[in-house]
């Protein structure tokens, strides 16, 4: 059996509004911008929600419901359900009706979207036991296998996603990694015993991801069959990694790109042939020994041409920004606020650090795409003024920082 | 391809932006084999010019016309029989006309290339004179220096006017000018082209070891950071507004030190204003400076700050990242539209201006960032696009030109 492995992100930071050093010391909302302003949290999430997560989880069901042999993957993170629980419920409801079809599995990872692996591994855990209590709560499910932030993983991170028990893990299936080898097959990594690893197939997934809607690539238009029938003729494989944002259908690729008319087809074209099927990630763990091992003793991300960190941490600001965040941390957490130790934690997600990318020369127009601020200037400067304010509170409640 | 360029001013007797931008232009333009002449409005030595044959305009029984070195100032005529005369800008612009008139028959050219209003009858007298094709370059227009829409001095107003309607083709420094020009004056867009301004890295001379600024460098040996803006202190420039904002600053971070450098008609209004703001101690206004006192005070200050109201386009930002100075500019400038890595901020929001000043003062990081990237993008400056784009112009109408001749 040749399998699809559909496996989408479903996240949305809280961006922080503008806000100033005069706010500093004055104003604790960090994440209440105004509606009309581009950073506006609950904008976001109700445009999002109509182009994206409602029509997408319509088409989504009717598979579920046509196809008995459709599955998927979702990884959710939980600022985007505080936010969905706040502005969209009935986005959630649509989630919840396809978790209770049996054949949507969710996807562990930190709570906050954070890279709290490379800053702080207790917070890393508290967000990860976060994330899955949350998720136990609304899905009913215990997740079985472990993504980071960003796809962002190295050995170490899967010597810990081994140890904490998690059957599988995710992981970008990059050329210099890969090798000779070949995404489709099920891996194992290195210095592991039980977890398994599964990687990306990039270069399928961008076509749906990036290129689906490129009018100059030479594939375009891309329709169902189409897709369907290079996986056909892919040659030796036992499944074909498709990881992407959630929001490729509807944001990323408009509803008039076609991207809701393939994914509707994809089922039936894919289907034609008996020894077609699709699974979810713990399925095709299940069904599949591993064929190699992999070794991955530096990071690696799903992200720009370099696939490392640098889209986070690759400036100074980033890393000042970073480092300024995680030095709160023990003060943040011996304060005992609730409130505090929400606000620190917001701001652990990784967006805020790749607004401050300024790769703009190489890859700057994504970058700029994602960004509310009009420079990565403009977000350090925003983010270190809501970290004067922490600061603040901090010494306000007498404690040294 | 000979062009007739006929411009205000050229260093080293300019006052500002446009001789400076005029003589990088025309440098760039000669590399590609086009033959200039160009025409100012007075006597001097232009002796380091090789790449372009530069006439002054004297009317007759006029032996020379001394400028002084500020902007709209008056030129001082002296006649043949040895008596002087002064004349305003006005005055001065019409004689510049006839000067150019008379001039006409000497020379050869396919083109007409003038530059700011000063010109533009010059301009319009030329073509009218040869039958060759007229383009405008728009430096700046009189809502921009007065830093009003739709206002300005009348007479100029009617000059600018006149001109851009019966010029053949429009260039404008930024997409900001070509608006302004088209909400201005009701000059249909497809008749006007925007080609941004450069700069001629050959033209940046290096710092000189020993800065003319001690008493600056020593502050910030001591851990205060130096703020910095040149121009003329009119109020197109916007100054009132970063007195404002340093008033916040200052507050914040008190080991910041505000640099003015430039002289104009506010002088006296930001000095008193500085006083009022209780801030005069953190503000230093220098007056109009040249050459190593006038390099040395981009390379003095943590951050440059062009906070302009209407800025055409606004070379200084650039030259403040060649000497490693990062910068904070207002959105209502054309470098804006080029410029990426910088702080931006609408001129009239002082909160922000204060907010961004003060994340640079206070923060090594953002100030190195800025630096870094502002840098790679220095490097990359070239007059050469430019050039191309006008040359370009220059083709499309000398050709029609003939066209209409064949006809």
């Amino acid at each position: 059996m040749k399998a699809i492995v559909l496996y989408l992100h479903v996240h949305q930071p809280y961006r922080v509004r503008h806000y100033t050093i005069f706010d500093a010391g004055k104003h604790h909302d960090y994440f209440d911008a105004p509606l009309e302003a581009p950073e506006s949290n609950e904008a976001v999430i109700r445009k999002v929600s109509e182009k994206s997560y409602l029509p997408t989880n319509k088409v989504l069901l009717e598979l579920l419901d046509k196809h008995p042999e459709f599955k998927l993957s979702l990884s959710i993170t939980g600022t985007i359900i505080e936010q969905l629980e706040e502005w969209a419920p009935e986005v959630l409801e649509s989630f919840k009706a396809l978790t209770e079809t049996g054949r949507v599995e969710i996807v562990a990872e930190t709570y906050h979207h954070s890279l709290a692996f490379f800053y702080s591994r207790n917070e890393f855990e508290r967000q990860v036991e976060l994330h899955n209590h949350k998720i136990q709560q609304l899905f009913g499910q215990t997740p079985k296998v472990f993504r980071n932030t960003e796809l962002a993983y190295n050995n170490d991170l899967a010597v810990w996603a081994d140890k904490a028990g998690y059957r599988g893990i995710l992981a970008e299936g990059w050329d210099p990694i890969i090798g000779w080898r070949s995404p489709n097959f099920v891996y194992r990594p290195a210095h592991t015993d039980n977890i398994r690893l599964l990687m990306k197939n990039y270069k399928l997934s961008d076509d749906v991801a990036f290129r689906f809607s490129n009018q100059s690539w030479e594939e375009w238009p891309l329709h169902a069959d189409k897709f369907a029938h290079w996986l056909s003729e892919a040659g030796d494989a036992s499944n074909f990694n498709l990881f992407m944002d959630y929001e490729t259908f509807g944001e990323h690729q408009w509803s008039d790109t076609g991207i809701f008319e393939f994914l509707r087809h994809l089922p039936i074209e894919w289907l034609r042939d008996e020894d077609h099927t699709f699974m979810t990630v713990s399925e095709v763990i299940d069904a599949n020994e591993p064929v190699d091992y992999i070794d991955m003793p530096d990071t690696v991300t799903w992200a720009d041409t370099e696939r490392d960190l640098t889209a986070w941490l690759g400036n100074k600001m980033q890393h000042e920004a970073s480092d300024a965040l995680y030095s709160l941390e023990s003060a943040v957490f011996s304060s005992q606020d609730p409130v505090l130790v929400a606000d620190w934690r917001k701001l652990t997600t990784s967006d805020h650090f790749y607004y401050m990318c300024t790769k703009w020369f190489s890859d700057g127009d994504v970058h700029a795409y994602f960004s509310p601020y009009d420079t990565p200037y403009e977000a350090f400067i925003n983010f270190m003024n809501t970290w004067h304010d922490l600061r603040y509170r901090l010494v306000q409640k007498g404690i040294e920082v | 391809m000979k062009v007739l360029m006929l411009g205000w001013e050229l260093p080293p007797h300019n006052s500002g932006g446009l001789g400076v931008a005029c003589y990088q232009l025309c440098k760039a333009l000669s590399k590609k084999g086009v033959g200039i002449e160009f025409v100012v409005p007075y006597t001097a030595d232009h002796g380091d010019i090789d790449f372009m044959n530069i006439r002054a305009a004297h009317p007759q029984g006029i032996t020379a016309i001394l400028k002084s070195g500020i902007a709209y100032d008056s030129y001082k005529y002296v006649y043949e029989d040895g008596h002087e005369e002064w004349f305003n800008m006005y005055d001065q612009q019409a004689a510049y006309e006839a000067a150019v008139g008379q001039l006409i028959p000497l020379m050869e050219f396919d083109v007409i290339h003038a530059h700011d209003w000063l010109t533009f009858r010059a301009g319009l007298r030329a073509k009218h004179l040869s039958n060759k094709p007229l383009i405008l370059h728009v430096h700046s227009i009189e809502s921009d220096r007065a830093a009003k829409e739709g206002g300005g001095n009348p007479l100029v107003r009617e000059i600018e006017g006149l001109s851009l309607l019966m010029a053949d083709r429009i260039i404008a420094v930024s997409k900001l000018t070509k608006q302004a020009i088209i909400r201005e004056y009701n000059i249909p867009a497809d008749k006007i082209d925007v080609v941004h301004n450069s700069l001629d890295l050959e033209m940046i001379e290096p710092l000189a070891l020993d800065s003319t600024h001690a008493y600056l460098k020593a502050m910030r040996a001591h851990g205060y950071r130096v703020v910095v803006s040149i121009g003329r202190l009119t109020i197109q420039k916007g100054l009132t507004n970063l007195l404002y904002s340093a008033k916040a600053v200052i507050d914040k971070a008190p080991k910041t030190l505000f640099l003015i450098v430039g002289s104009g008609e506010q002088y006296n209004e930001l000095i008193e204003l500085a006083a009022d703001l209780k801030i005069s101690r953190n503000v230093i206004i220098t007056g109009f400076q040249r050459g190593a006192r006038w390099r040395d005070s981009f390379d003095v200050g943590d951050l440059f700050v062009m906070p302009s109201i209407s800025e055409p386009f606004g070379l200084t930002p650039l030259e403040a990242a060649g000497y490693g100075t990062p910068s904070l500019i207002s959105k209502q400038s054309g470098v804006a539209e080029v410029f990426k890595n910088c702080l931006k901020v609408d001129f009239w929001d002082i909160n922000e201006m204060a907010n961004q000043i003060t994340a640079v003062v206070t923060n090594d990081i953002l100030k190195d960032e800025l630096q870094k990237n502002a840098m790679i993008e220095y490097d990359n400056l070239s007059w050469h696009p430019a050039a191309d784009r006008l040359l370009e112009w220059y083709r499309i109408h000398s050709n029609e030109e003939i066209e209409v001749a064949q006809v």
